[in-house]
């Protein structure tokens, strides 16, 4: 027996979601006194890190048919190897790929399946897991009662912990199913940190008047590492693309930090970054509803507060 | 051309979240329901994809019957007819063998969903079906147009977009950009107080997922205020006090 968990990889290189799902999974591992089995699908550079994350032994899966994501493949393979190791628990990130791999990996489980989990679980009596529900308004205690259970841990819900060894890696061969599928192209956004993984975002509304001031915003963002966001109605004007939209209708994120810059703070717009560790606003009316759900706040006009705040964010990360 | 499209029926989006009985049970209490804003864009791409064909798109909703007013609506938005399985959709892997029970001898050439629903917020009922059926399914599509047998179609990924083909019968769930929904007209709000509406009782399903109870967040500790001459100083103060940059 032993908790197995899947170690999501982009441009070879694994995502900082997958470190967090290796060290959940040996936390989960260390208190059922079981092991961790970390599964590497496609091509990734230097496997074998993933042991330093808590990992006792990693399976690297590669061939022709793993070359580029395919749900029904990944998730088939996956669930091979789990079958084979008499897996009890599987962890996949809560990301756009996780999840439309751990459905398919439930299903071929006969698991239970969890997603958007966002602590570890109370094994005490039962399996009990913390999910996110209704945007991140609230959160659920569900309790997993098959053999075998799967759950998808959201981004930045839990610390990376890196305190074990590189791990022996052995290469699995399995046969990929067959899929009607085919991706004939990819149009990734580089140089840019993916908003659902972002530990800072910097996000704007309708205060910074229109398109043609983003680029303080963007400024903001790539002094602090930050990742880009907006509201609705900016992205519904196309100041903004759709995919920075966040919010009930939008994406929800949890990072460490988020700056809201000329946002009122609506309840729809709330709901998906209320999860976040630490919230900052700065908006020129100081009974913008945001200021209640802050941490720091700044009442000014962004107009005068960002120029400060960029040579300051500057002079800060440069020290 | 034959699709489904699955509606999930939830709060609307104003809606403050409070619980009842020591926090086991959503509060329903004053609560308005409405079509879940994804399935609006799932649908109304059925519908552009099925109308031209001369095809059909069906609603399909596990719920209850307090539910049929948001299933009038997709019929009055231009579905053609309706299914809902009479049950409380007590978790996704439960509605999803619902779905998949019901679909898997008519044949469908798409079955689409929303990314997620807004209110339980699994966003895997989409790959459960597909799973269920042995069919693809392809998450938060923001593109898909179907030519002779074959559909093209984009997806979001983490920090970008896929392009992907693939042959029918395919599961899809909608993301934003796909279109944008259509609103109900007068002739549409009409015609669906006739359309068919099948009541279906639900299959035996056991999927080991109990809700316990729910908690709200922490309330935040209240604001600090820094003055706009000085930010610097919440520079400061994130690096040293809050400590996350
Ligand atoms: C069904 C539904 C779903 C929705 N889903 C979402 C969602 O997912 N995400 C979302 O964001 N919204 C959503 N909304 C919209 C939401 O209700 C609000 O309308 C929206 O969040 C407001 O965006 P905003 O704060 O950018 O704009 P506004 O409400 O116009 O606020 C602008 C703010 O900027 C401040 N400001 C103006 N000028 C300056 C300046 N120079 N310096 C500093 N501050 C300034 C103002 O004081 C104000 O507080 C939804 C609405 C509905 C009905
Ligand atoms: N009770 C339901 N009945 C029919 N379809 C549903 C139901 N719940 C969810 N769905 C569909 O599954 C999608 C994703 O839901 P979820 O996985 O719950 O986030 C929704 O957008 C709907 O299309």
């Amino acid at each position: 027996m032993s908790i197995f968990v899947f170690a999501e990889s982009s441009d070879n290189q694994y995502k900082k979601s997958s470190f967090e799902a290796v060290s959940y999974a040996a936390e989960v591992a260390g208190k059922t006194g079981t092991t961790v089995t970390a599964v590497s699908i496609g091509k990734a550079d230097n496997a074998a890190q993933l042991g330093e994350y808590g990992a006792n032994t990693v399976i690297s899966i590669n061939g022709p048919a793993f070359d580029s994501f395919n749900s029904e493949i990944y998730a088939a393979a996956f669930a091979e190897v789990c079958k084979q190791g008499n897996a009890s628990v599987a962890v996949i990130s809560n990301t756009y790929c996780g999840k439309a791999m751990a459905g398919r990996v439930a299903v071929a489980l006969n698991a239970s399946l969890a997603s958007n989990v966002v602590d570890y679980p109370d094994t005490s009596n039962g399996f009990l897991v913390k999910r996110g529900v209704f945007s991140g308004k609230a959160f659920a205690y569900v309790n997993l009662t098959s053999q075998v259970k799967v759950l998808a841990l959201t981004p930045n819900s839990v610390e990376i912990k890196k305190n074990g060894s590189a791990a022996v890696v052995t290469s699995q061969s399995v046969a990929a199913v067959s899929s009607t599928c085919t991706v004939t192209g990819t149009n990734k956004i580089t140089g840019k940190i993916p908003l659902t993984e972002a530990e800072v975002v910097v996000s704007a509304g309708r205060g910074m008047k229109g398109p043609e001031n983003w680029n303080m915003v963007e400024e903001l963002a790539e002094a602090l590492g930050a990742a880009t966001a907006c509201s609705k109605p900016v992205s519904d004007m196309h100041w903004r693309p759709h995919s920075e939209h966040v919010g009930q209708t939008g994406i929800t994120i949890k990072p460490n930090l988020y700056i809201a810059i000329g946002i009122s703070g609506a309840i729809q717009h709330l709901a998906g970054v209320s999860s976040s560790k630490v919230i900052v606003v700065i908006n020129k009316d100081a009974e913008a509803p945001f200021f209640k759900a802050a941490d720091y706040g700044i009442v000014g006009d962004a107009f005068e507060v960002l120029p400060k705040l960029i040579q300051a964010a500057k002079s800060a990360t440069a020290s | 051309m034959k699709i489904l499209v699955c509606m999930s029926v939830v709060p609307d989006t104003t809606t403050k979240i409070t619980f009842t009985d020591n926090n086991t049970r959503f509060n329903t209490a004053g609560v308005q329901y409405i079509m879940n804003p994804y399935d609006e864009l799932a649908l109304t791409k059925a519908l552009d994809i099925a109308e031209p064909a001369g095809g059909t798109a069906t609603i399909i909703h596990v719920g209850p019957a307090d539910s049929e007013p948001a299933i009038r609506k997709a019929l009055s938005m231009g579905a053609t007819d309706a299914v809902r399985i009479n049950a409380e959709p007590l978790d996704a892997q439960f509605v999803a063998a619902q779905i998949a029970d019901w679909a898997k001898d008519k044949a469908f050439d798409m079955i689409l969903t929303g990314r997620e629903s807004i209110d339980y917020n699994g966003g895997v009922v989409c790959p459960l079906i597909g799973a269920m059926l042995n069919i693809p399914s392809i998450q938060v599509i923001t593109k898909l147009e179907v030519n002779a047998g074959t559909a093209t179609i984009e997806r979001d990924i983490d920090g970008g977009r896929e392009i992907m083909t693939c042959t029918m019968p395919f599961a899809a769930s909608a993301q934003k950009d796909l279109c944008e929904p259509r609103i109900p007209n007068m002739r549409g709000i009409m015609a669906a107080r006739t359309k068919p509406l099948a009541v279906v009782e639900p299959v035996s399903v056991k999927t080991g997922v109990e809700y316990q109870s729910f908690e709200l967040p922490q309330p935040k500790q209240g604001v600090r205020m820094i003055s706009a001459d000085a930010p610097e100083e919440l520079i400061h103060l994130l690096r040293n006090e809050a400590k996350v940059i």
